[in-house]
């Protein structure tokens, strides 16, 4: 697969703030990838360098085969951008900016144009701050879906946006991703990247701490099993692997890293598997797992 | 009074966020008048002196015009008081327009009122407490005024013009809280209360062009000529503080009601919808441009072309003035006649419109780093559009835009004249050469903003400053006998004095060069640097 976005060993401060700190990216063509991260991790400014709005420190950059710096108005021919925070303008309504950013871009599909706005039912003719937060996020996103390019840098954008609205993005993203188009979407819905990403990059303190599919993500987590055994079990403080183990009687509850698993449940089996449950881990522990170190690593750092 | 929770923190916030920006004020509103004291106790120590310069002072007519009547010249607090009286109530009431815009209206228009309007603050509680900070910070300036002028031995006098001052930023911060009710954003709020202060101060140049027989009663409509009329060192006129005192009262009144009636983020006058699609001609970012700054540049034209035909209308007038005096027509000879009278009227006009007409020059040149800051930009840089195209469209507007306000005024005032005195076909391209004249030095000054955006965005509001630097040495550096160099430094001293002056094209190219460097500089520092938010 042709690679859309690579980044390595990103760098950006901002006087002494570290924002990024060697960060890495890659994003296949055609792919919808999911971009997480604790608040402040540097989401955001991953995306503005992306875009040329930034000036990387160190690292490189390649999008769609150019230099997001030296080439950024040639590149923004074939990517549209969707902001964190949408701001319009006071004296333009909402189909004035839209039309004025499709044709920045060199034309706009009128038709796509009206279809995105009567899906996402919006209102073109309300100016600026008249807009509800969540339809002006909608300005930038019709904007974004009603233009022809090639990749999508979307910034937290259903932020704001009601459960349907949130719902009829999602079916316009698998939409496009079966157009072949790919997509980097930033957010904190883990029941959207769920839904439609292939592989997520997870991102903390500037850093990339994971990067996969999700299945591969899943993997690298726990699962939790409840085991009831027909003789009490023994020797399983030597096992590795396992964590919150709790034995009472014959029953046996514990969460086992993915690798360890085959070598647990040929452990149980010798004292006579009577019921099995097990759950895979779900996207919100396995980030959960993250984030939360994220406050522990920060708690640590403070002591230190 | 449940209304008002509140208002004592949303001051201390105020205070805090106008740390540095409102000593700076206060303290240059307050330097002025002590320096021009002093520097006039040393040009004319003696009561004859003095009197001498009151008479070839009253002699000008343009100056009088410009600056109003001379009530006592035989004092250093009279010239003073008459010398900086009218400029300093000028930028006092900018100071306390802007301030309570400021820290009122916009930062409702930024959503940050909402924030605070969710925890214990009264309805009116914004309100009262930017008013409370503006009309403090005049009561400061009024009691630096009154010590800094103590050395002349007057106390009555000091006090009166630092109440003088005092009292038209009260009216002005005032006048603002009532107009940032009416509309929903602080630029047209400010925008707004700014004309008003524009025509406040030609009623009052109108008032005082003809002497004591032309309309004074024109000035007495003007806080400004309020202010100058309690005569500070002139035998003060306390009671005239009461009309300036009142007009607060009732306009703090009124803006408190239309708080009461409108709902947040909203203005009285409703925002309409606007089309539904894009006209063809908002495709570009000078397409942009344009729907951004046409309003303003229309206001501005317009307001240019009143002043323009004020100004025409009354530039006779300075004939009768100034042959009042019989003994100074010696003198009027040799400023070359009674022509030579209108010219020299007409060309410091046309360098205060010049000055003026900048104001709009810089917020056209500033509106980049507003629509950077206020995130507008990103989302057009994220498309094929140009940093240097995007940037260009807005300083079009600044250094092309502020051709048309100046022309207007120039051609109108020209017209006028010439329609009443049966020339308008010479005196029309004669006054306007002397408006355009002013060109070089408004480039100059917009270059400064657009290479302070370009290289150092967060210093942009230095430019102001620089603006207010180059109006008091252009107005007070030629009489206080400045230093050459000092008087140099503004662009604005390099202008020939048109009409009657002489015609010199070296300086003019100097400035426009100079103008196109720092612009120059200003595309290539942000074609550098990141884009910022804050
Ligand atoms: N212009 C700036 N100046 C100073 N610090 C900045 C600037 N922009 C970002 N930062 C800092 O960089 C870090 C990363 O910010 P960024 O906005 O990229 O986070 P994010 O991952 O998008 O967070 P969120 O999920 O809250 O949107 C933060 O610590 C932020 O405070
Ligand atoms: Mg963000």
């Amino acid at each position: 697969m042709k690679t859309a976005i690579s980044v390595s060993g990103l760098h950006k401060s901002f006087g002494r703030t570290h924002a990024l700190d060697g960060l890495d990216l890659r994003v296949g063509e055609g792919e919808v990838h999911g971009f997480l991260g604790p608040n402040g991790a540097g989401k955001s400014t991953t995306l503005r360098i992306l875009l040329g709005l930034l000036r990387a420190d160190a690292g490189t950059i390649r999008l769609l085969d150019g230099d997001p710096w030296h080439d950024a108005a040639e590149l923004h021919r074939r990517l549209a951008y969707v902001p964190g925070d949408v701001s319009l303008w006071p004296n333009l309504s909402g189909g004035e900016v839209i039309d004025l950013l499709g044709r920045l871009r060199g034309g706009l599909n009128p038709k796509r144009r009206d279809e995105f706005m009567e899906r996402f039912d919006l209102d073109p003719s309300k100016k600026g701050r008249t807009y509800s937060k969540g339809n002006r996020q909608k300005v930038a996103l019709v904007a974004a879906l009603a233009s022809d390019a090639e990749l999508l840098l979307l910034d937290e954008p259903t932020a704001g946006l009601d459960p349907l609205m949130e719902a009829i993005f999602r079916e316009c993203i698998t939409e496009e991703r079966d157009n072949g188009r790919t997509v980097l979407l930033s957010s904190h819905i883990l029941a959207e990247v769920e839904a439609l990403c292939e592989r997520v990059s997870i991102i903390r303190h500037g850093r990339t701490v994971e990067s996969g599919t999700l299945a591969e993500l899943r993997h690298l987590t726990r699962t939790s099993i409840t085991a009831d055994l027909a003789h009490p079990p023994t020797g399983l403080e030597t096992l590795s692997g396992l964590h919150d183990l709790t034995v009472r009687g014959t029953t046996v509850s514990c969460e086992v890293d993915g690798d360890r698993l085959d070598e647990v449940l040929r452990h149980l089996t010798r004292f006579g598997v009577v019921g099995l449950v097990s759950q895979p881990p779900t996207l919100e522990e396995l980030f959960l797992r993250h984030y939360e170190d994220d406050l522990n690593g920060t708690a640590n750092e403070a002591v230190a | 009074m449940g209304t008002l929770v509140g208002t004592g923190s949303l001051v201390r916030l105020a205070l805090r966020r106008d740390r540095v920006r409102l000593p700076i004020w206060i303290v240059g509103l307050t330097v002025v008048p002590v320096i021009t004291a002093s520097a006039l106790a040393d040009l004319y120590p003696t009561v004859e002196s003095r009197r001498q310069f009151g008479s070839i002072l009253s002699s000008n007519p343009s100056l009088t015009a410009l600056i109003g009547p001379v009530f006592d010249p035989s004092s250093i607090g009279g010239l003073t008081a008459w010398r900086v009286g009218g400029f300093i109530a000028v930028l006092v009431a900018l100071m306390s327009l802007l301030t309570v815009v400021r820290h009122s209206r916009a930062e409702e228009e930024a959503g940050r009122l909402e924030l605070l309007g969710a925890t214990v603050v009264g309805r009116h509680a914004p309100l009262t407490a930017a008013l409370v900070v503006a009309f403090g910070a005049n009561l400061v300036l009024a009691a630096l005024v009154a010590l800094g002028l103590a050395g002349l031995g007057e106390p009555a006098g000091s006090v009166a013009l630092g109440l003088s001052f005092a009292a038209v930023g009260w009216v002005f911060a005032a006048l603002a809280a009532v107009t940032e009710q009416l509309t929903a954003h602080a630029r047209t709020a400010t925008g707004l209360a700014g004309l008003i202060l524009g025509v406040t101060f030609l009623l009052r140049v109108a008032g005082d062009a003809s002497g004591e027989d032309g309309p004074v009663w024109l000035s007495w409509l003007s806080p400004i000529g309020w202010a100058q009329r309690i005569r500070p060192f002139a035998d003060e006129r306390w009671w005239v503080l009461a009309f300036p005192a009142a007009f607060a009262v009732v306009l703090v009144a009124v803006a408190h009601l239309l708080v009461a009636h409108r709902d947040l983020d909203a203005g009285l006058i409703p925002t309409r919808s606007g089309p539904e699609t894009a006209a063809p001609s908002l495709r570009s970012p000078l397409g942009l441009a344009w729907r951004l700054h046409r309003a303003s540049l229309a206001w501005w034209t317009v307001a240019f072309a009143v002043v323009g035909v004020v100004l025409g209308g009354i530039a006779d007038g300075m004939r009768a003035l100034a042959t009042d005096n019989p003994q100074l027509r010696q003198l009027i000879a040799a400023m070359g006649g009674e022509k030579g009278i209108i010219d020299s009227y007409f060309s410091s006009m046309m360098g205060v419109l010049g000055l003026v007409a900048t104001i709009y020059g810089l917020q056209a040149a500033l509106r980049p780093r507003a629509e950077e800051v206020g995130l507008r930009a990103e989302p057009l840089l994220a498309t094929p559009t140009t940093r240097l195209r995007w940037l260009g469209g807005h300083v079009v507007f600044a250094l092309v835009g502020v051709v048309v306000p100046l022309a207007a005024g120039g051609a109108a005032a020209g017209l006028v004249h010439g329609l009443r005195t049966g020339d308008a076909a010479e005196e029309t391209p004669r006054v306007l050469a002397g408006a355009l004249a002013q060109l070089p030095a408004v480039w100059v000054t917009v270059g400064i903003a657009v290479a302070l955006f370009g290289l150092l965005p967060r210093m942009v509001g230095v430019t102001w400053a620089a603006l207010v630097l180059f109006l008091l040495v252009s107005q007070f550096g030629p009489m206080l006998q400045l230093n050459q160099w000092l008087l140099d430094v503004s662009p604005f001293t390099h202008v020939p004095k048109l009409p009657g002056g002489e015609f010199a094209a070296t300086p003019l190219a100097w400035l426009a060069l100079v103008a196109v460097g720092l612009t120059a500089a200003g595309f290539a520092g942000f074609r550098r640097r990141d884009i910022t938010t804050e």
